[in-house]
């Protein structure tokens, strides 16, 4: 088996190679025949990829502990789900990973478009197939999942060998959640490979108009929500794992998946200043490489050691692979935009500052200016060490003293921009759609502020917060009422109509409501309260309102690990109110430790319980115990987030228009005129797709 | 003055205020690496940086007394007494012979005071991180004041 695995990958690379060669030489020569041959190869790079993979997980079941891979990352008492997980537990089955999601993207474009846009398939095709090629030079030459345990006898004579037993699944690993994180980070990661495809091909192949945009747009909102799906989950995993009562720490590995997230969040939004100005062509098409080669980055950093962070002590010769690779991305993408830059000649020029134009080009401003923060914080103990010969690393406030201002004007543009005309806005139309939003935002901040809210800015993103909710509400209350005038419809029935007549444009309010929720989950962060202390039996802790008694310890012994656990009693307002256990279990293969927490979640706070350990001084447990509020909001919004992109990527409903005489005003002109800030421009073309 | 120079200058104003808000951030948390050779040649200011030390802790070193935790960081031959200040319990991981980070000051007596103690068992060495985007590796664990977002 190990045999036809290491085949298939080595087949796979050279159908990857001939692809590229073969694609490159039917765009040269202009023989579709050379062209399709290419495709077909493309597609077969799939089918071999999946054998490899599935002759990896095939020794993952039936526990074949010859393979070096499956010895570091699995054991025979791992239950089958993580068996399956183990796949991407380690450097060269994740690298696998990546080319197999890779190849999915790839089959499914090839295959979905074969009979389609014939001029830029092909381009698409040989884009595709380089970068697969690279992630299988990798798979078969660098970081071979298939190597085989070999020992040398007496002789010298190496000799297969055999273990009995795994070294077992990191213990960190073994939750839920980690099954499911990592698939959707790299389908986020590898998703993006689509539109960089597309992006470069138009280029290359000067295809003509916005076209390769609306092919791609979805592709794009596709990858951002696996993106963002991975992300949460990293965040959720990190709060309920690690036991240290908080969900992002600005670590490396965790920046490295932010960046390309805001890149793209940053092209979803510009990508419609070309659809629908021809503005900021160049730009996007940067936006689109940069966000390529961030994931590739990103995929560096996570596994090169060369930030040396809390992360990696290690270091590993597989990142200069990576640098080469990103190099050579960048020269292409260099050279194709300098050959073709006449080509991204601008239609337009901003009319006014108070327009949806500039309020698209700021959000791009500080998303970059964010993207390069985070980047520059990231890579500066790298950068220092060039430059001064010192080693320097930079912590959170770095960071927060310059994203928490970004996020929060981003939460201002989220409000106004959708209400900002293209082209101009009249100071008029500024006061008619924004008086009653900004006076609701305002009345919240002061009962906010009444409450308790004093922390500037979880006072400001509380007032943005219902400021923004109301424009969206009003967004969707104004059109309701035009369809629901006309058709004679309730306003629900007209809300949903509404929404499915134009899904990207309600599913995008829908995302950024969900973004405000998150970002009052965040807004609780100043208010967290911790309280760690030695308990025995019968001693309690008060946090808050909760009274936490410590009732017995015990010790459980399962197959897996050994776990010391507490039994706490919790009181709120000194009336019992739940039981807790948190736990601190130690795994048997790997002897290493893991904190089981413990958390009550409500909507208005969550009470996290840590079994930290024993006092070295008196041998009794030590409880930690945090008050954080509004996190759930941060789950409840990463959940909405995911929704209003799964309604945006639908396609829009618009059968009853065919029917009606042409005399008769459309809906959407209808729309238009109710909601002057939409205008002009945007009539013509919305629900162009 | 057209809406392309409106524009240009709010732009300025914006990166403008980023980079004062950069530039303090990194004031304040900026940490320098050291190897525990480089630690005897730093001289003034430098001396007083905020910075991170890692090596491996000397067998039988770690001696736990009232409320703080001492122990010895050894590499290449070069020895650092280190006091653990923090409230937090030790990893578990942190033992004789474990490689440790530690992050902290060096006091005038040319003790390192140690905030935060991170450590990995000699024995997982592992070569190259897991691929395991946005977590922490595994087989190490943290204590001490985990950076914590702060503000929203």
């Amino acid at each position: 088996m190990d045999i036809l695995g290491s085949f298939a990958l080595l087949l796979a690379f050279l159908a990857a190679v001939y692809a590229v060669l073969a694609g490159i030489s039917g765009i040269l020569t202009r023989r579709t025949l050379l062209s399709k041959s290419a495709r077909n190869a493309g597609m077969a790079v799939f089918v071999l990829v999946t054998i490899a993979v599935a002759c990896l997980e095939y020794f993952f079941f039936t526990n074949d502990f010859s393979i070096v891979y499956v010895v570091e990352h699995s054991n025979r008492a791992l239950p089958g789900f993580y068996k399956f997980a183990a796949l991407w537990a380690g450097q060269e089955g994740s690298l696998l990973f990546w080319s197999w999601l890779l190849s999915i993207y790839a089959f499914l474009v090839l295959f979905l478009n074969r009979k389609r846009h014939p001029e830029l398939m092909p381009y698409v095709g040989v884009v595709l197939a380089g970068v697969q090629t690279f992630f299988l030079t990798l798979n078969n030459f660098v970081a071979t999942p298939f190597r085989v345990l070999a020992g040398p006898d007496g002789a010298g004579v190496m000799h297969l060998a055999k273990m009995s037993e795994g070294h077992g699944l990191t213990p960190l690993l073994q939750y839920p959640e980690m099954v499911i994180h990592p698939p959707m980070l790299y389908l986020g990661y590898t998703g993006f490979s689509v539109p960089f495809a597309f992006a470069l091909a138009a280029l290359l192949g000067r295809y003509p108009g916005e076209k390769w945009i609306h092919i791609t747009r979805r592709w794009t909102m596709v990858a951002w929500c696996f993106q963002s799906i991975g992300i949460l989950l990293g965040m959720h995993w990190a709060y309920a794992m690690l036991g240290w009562g908080g969900y992002w720490a600005w670590d490396p590995v965790e920046n490295a998946s932010l960046l390309p997230w805001i890149t793209g969040t940053a092209f979803l939004h510009s990508v419609m200043m070309q659809e629908k100005r021809g503005m900021m062509k160049i730009w996007n098409v940067w936006l689109v490489f940069t966000t390529f080669m961030l994931c590739i980055l990103g995929t560096m950093l996570t596994r090169s050691g060369v930030v040396s962070s809390v992360h990696a002590f290690a270091q590993s010769s597989i990142g200069s692979w990576f640098v080469g690779f990103l190099i050579i991305t960048f020269l292409v993408c260099f050279a194709a935009y300098w050959k073709n830059r006449d080509y991204l000649r601008s239609d337009n020029q901003l009319d006014s500052l108070v327009s949806r134009e500039s309020s698209f080009l700021f959000n791009n401003l500080i998303l970059l200016a964010a993207c390069f923060a985070v980047l520059w914080g990231t890579l500066f103990p790298v950068l220092s060490e060039w430059v001064q010969g010192s080693k320097i690393s930079v912590g959170a406030p770095f960071f927060n003293k310059v994203n928490v201002p970004i996020a929060l004007f981003l939460l201002l543009l989220t409000g106004v921009g959708p209400l900002l005309a293209w082209r101009k806005t009249s100071f008029d139309a500024l006061k008619r759609n924004f008086a009653w939003p900004f006076g609701g935002g305002l009345l919240a901040g002061i009962i906010g502020f009444a409450f308790g809210f004093r922390d500037i800015y979880s006072l400001l993103c509380l007032i943005l917060g219902v400021f923004v909710t109301l424009t969206i509400a009003s967004e969707f209350v104004r059109g309701a009422r035009v369809i629901s005038a006309r058709d004679g419809t309730n306003i629900f029935t007209a809300t949903g109509e509404l929404t499915m007549r134009n899904t990207r444009r309600y599913g995008g309010y829908v995302v950024h409501f969900g973004m405000v929720l998150i970002f009052i989950g965040i807004a609780g962060t100043p208010f967290n309260k911790d309280l760690q202390k030695e308990m025995g039996v019968g001693e309690s802790l008060r946090i808050g309102r909760y009274t936490i008694l410590c009732q017995t310890f015990d010790h459980i012994e399962t197959n897996n690990y050994t776990s010391n656990r507490a039994t706490l009693e919790v009181f709120k307002n000194g009336k019992s109110d739940m039981i807790l256990f948190p736990e601190r279990r130690t795994f048997r293969t790997s002897q290493v430790t893991e904190t089981m927490v413990a958390i009550q979640s409500s909507p208005l706070r969550d009470l996290y319980v840590v079994y930290a350990g024993e006092s070295p001084d008196s041998g009794k447990p030590v409880i930690h115990a945090y008050l954080l509020p509004l996190i759930k909001w941060i789950w409840f919004g990463g959940i909405v987030v995911v929704l209003g992109t799964g309604l945006a990527l639908l396609p829009n409903r618009r059968a009853a228009l065919v029917l009606r005489p042409a005399s008769e005003r459309s809906w959407a002109d209808a729309i238009a005129e109710a909601t002057p800030a939409v205008g002009a421009v945007a009539r013509r073309v919305e629900g162009h797709d | 003055m057209n809406a392309r120079h409106k524009f240009l200058i709010g732009s300025g104003i914006i990166v403008a205020t980023l980079l004062a808000l950069a530039y303090v951030g990194f004031t304040q948390s900026k940490t320098y690496y050291h190897t525990i050779t480089e630690l005897s040649t730093l001289q003034g200011a430098s001396l007083h940086q905020r910075m991170r030390v890692s090596g491996n802790v000397r067998a039988g070193s770690i001696a736990r007394v009232n409320g703080r935790v001492d122990f010895v960081l050894t590499e290449q031959g070069r020895d650092l007494p280190v006091s653990y200040v923090g409230r937090d319990p030790l990893p578990d991981t942190f033992k004789d012979g474990a490689q440790a980070l530690v992050e902290g000051n060096i006091a005038p007596d040319n003790h390192f005071v140690a905030e935060q103690v991170q450590a990995k068992c000699a024995s997982k060495y592992e070569a190259a991180p897991v691929g395991t985007p946005a977590s922490p590796q595994p087989g190490q664990t943290s204590t001490g004041a985990a950076p914590r977002p702060s503000g929203n």
